[in-house]
């Protein structure tokens, strides 16, 4: 009896959860499905999930309308730059907040974990002046050089909870065959902290690939738009094409999707390492 | 001679801890204190970036506080989105936390399918659930005629635009909300469960008394962590509905960057930010105050 019950139960569980993937899973296949369908196609009902005919020209539809190659350039250009800066300087910070012992570092700890809580708002209209007087509107800096003086203080703390958990003993045995602060970063313990430095790479990746607000404020001109924002002002422009749009959109999804699957443990490690570690 | 050799090691680790830690402290001075500071200026003067700063003392809070109507629409839907949307997203991740914090065939995928749309976000995000929520042709309203019932409106109705916005942002977070609460479910001690059902207590009961309060810190954790994230909703309103119909989505940060970015008015802006900083300070120290009290912690310390 009790052994069919608790049978009985995971099938439910189990239907619960499929259903609710299925359901997670509709919107991609709408906006996969939509992508495929003549322009006129989009607007039949009911819905026909299998599009007839398959339109492949929506997808190069999207890259002949707008400039989407040179879009796609800028945006690795940007995203790639600051995920250098992330890794180089944020490690660099993050192995003197967790090995180094210098006075007003736990203080000064405790302030960095402050500014993750502090609204970006209170700082961008400043940033905006100061980038202003640098004449660095309309260029890349004001979206790449912050990543180089740590500008995202979540991967400083990422990565310093991570260099907490390598072993003592290995920087002291290092550290007696007499090497210096930056021999034991850079050969102990960097190899070591692979997982976090490619944490930190891929959410690095995700936030600037995806960054809106940054080239809405600082980019001007058409030539200069990443990815997201030279979708959206071709979707400012041309609100009815709904296949090329999703076609567009299905464009700028895939690096970030392959990077999702490629690299899914790093994701649920660096979830759970700042997630628990509060 | 030790204790000299020992005090130039101090120093020189002190230096490296100073130089290692440089970027940072740089960064921090350049790009958070130098422009707090400036902020705090701006919001009492008169700036649009032209002509320089002009002091007019607290007209920019008065005008916000007392004549802005604008300003306190802001406030009432920002407020009405984080009231209704945080407890949906901790309630709604902490159910599929729970479904599928076990082992059992097939889970990993199904976490990689929750997890997924999480990836997704700004203007990809937006475009879909615009073409989604499109009141004739979209696959929600067209879903719901199949069981009969005639859609609303959504991001084009005063009624149902800011609800829109909560179930899209349902969506795209729950899974990775989940995540986080799998990895709290799953270092919750087995052995509590154990004893638990050998003295018969049922599913409800060990929920209540061994999930729940083991779990309250990262419960707890997340809750502030999701007020504040509401409290700064921006870019969904900015691309789907620039904060109409009939300002139903203007939410905080969209009036904060129409003050700013289109009207240059940076003092005003500057005013808002700090209004903002304000609040969200009250709300978390209020939430430490009467949530803070209810979690449970390890008796370790």
């Amino acid at each position: 009896m009790l052994i069919k019950g608790k049978t009985l139960k995971n099938v439910n569980q189990q239907t619960v959860i499929w259903a609710g993937a299925l359901l997670m899973l509709i919107p991609l296949l709408w906006m996969i499905s939509s992508s495929l369908k003549t322009p006129q196609g989009v607007f039949e009902t009911p819905i026909r999930w299998i599009p007839k005919p398959v339109y492949w020209e929506n997808y190069t539809k999207a890259f002949q309308a707008m400039p989407t190659l040179l879009y796609t350039r800028n945006t690795i250009i940007i995203t790639a730059c600051s995920i250098i800066g992330y890794l180089v300087s944020g490690s660099l910070v993050a192995y003197s907040f967790a090995r180094l012992r210098w006075p007003g570092r736990d203080s000064l700890f405790y302030v960095l974990v402050g500014t993750m809580m502090l609204p970006p708002q209170v700082t961008i209209v400043p940033l905006f002046v100061i980038f202003r007087n640098l004449h660095w509107i309309n260029t890349y800096y004001p979206l790449v050089v912050p990543a180089y003086l740590t500008g995202w203080p979540f991967f400083i703390f990422l990565m310093r909870q991570y260099f907490l958990t390598i072993p003592l003993d290995l920087t002291d045995a290092a550290r007696v065959d007499g090497a210096g602060h930056l021999r034991i970063y850079w050969s102990v313990i960097l190899p070591l902290a692979q997982p976090a430095l490619a944490t930190v790479a891929i959410f690095a990746f995700l936030l600037h690939w995806n960054d809106f607000f940054g080239p809405l404020i600082y980019l001007a001109e058409d030539s200069k738009f990443t990815l997201a924002l030279g979708l959206m002002s071709y979707a400012g422009r041309h609100q009815s094409e709904w296949s090329v749009l999703m076609a567009a959109s299905v464009v700028m999804l895939l690096p970030p999707l392959m990077v999702f699957f490629f690299c899914q443990r790093y994701f649920v490690e660096g979830i759970a390492l700042t997630g628990t570690k509060g | 001679m030790k204790p000299a050799t020992r005090y130039s090691t101090t120093h020189r680790e002190w230096a490296a801890g100073f130089a290692f830690a440089s970027p940072w402290i740089i960064g921090f001075l350049l790009f958070t204190v130098a422009p707090i500071c400036m902020s705090f200026y701006y919001s009492f003067c008169r700036y649009d970036v032209l002509r320089p700063p002009m002091f007019i003392g607290i007209e920019n809070y008065r005008f916000l506080l007392m004549e802005s109507e604008k300003f306190w629409k802001s406030v009432y839907n920002t407020v009405y989105f984080t009231v209704c949307r945080v407890p949906l997203v901790i309630a709604g991740s902490l159910l599929l936390a729970l479904l599928l914090a076990r082992p059992r065939r097939g889970i990993g995928l199904a976490r990689t399918i929750f997890y997924m749309p999480s990836i997704i976000s700004g203007v990809a995000l937006s475009l879909i659930w615009l073409w989604l929520y499109n009141p004739k042709y979209g696959l929600v309203n067209q879903g719901l005629a199949l069981l009969g019932v005639k859609g609303p409106m959504w991001l084009n109705s005063p009624a149902w635009s800011k609800e829109a916005i909560i179930f899209m942002g349902l969506w795209s977070i729950g899974g990775g909300r989940m995540i986080v609460m799998i990895a709290g479910l799953n270092a919750i001690p087995q052995h509590l469960y154990e004893s638990a059902s050998i003295d018969g207590a049922g599913w409800w009961s060990q929920f209540r008394h061994i999930t729940l309060p083991q779990l309250s810190s990262t419960l707890f954790l997340l809750t502030i962590v999701e007020v504040i994230g509401s409290f700064q909703v921006f870019t969904e309103a900015y691309l789907m509905t620039s904060g109409g119909p009939l300002d139903s989505t203007l939410f905080y940060n969209l009036e904060l960057y129409y003050k700013a970015f289109q009207e240059y008015n940076m003092g005003l802006a500057s005013a808002m930010a700090w209004l903002l900083f304000v609040g969200t300070l009250i709300v978390t120290v209020f939430m430490f105050h009467v949530l803070g009290r209810r979690v449970y912690y390890e008796a370790e310390q």
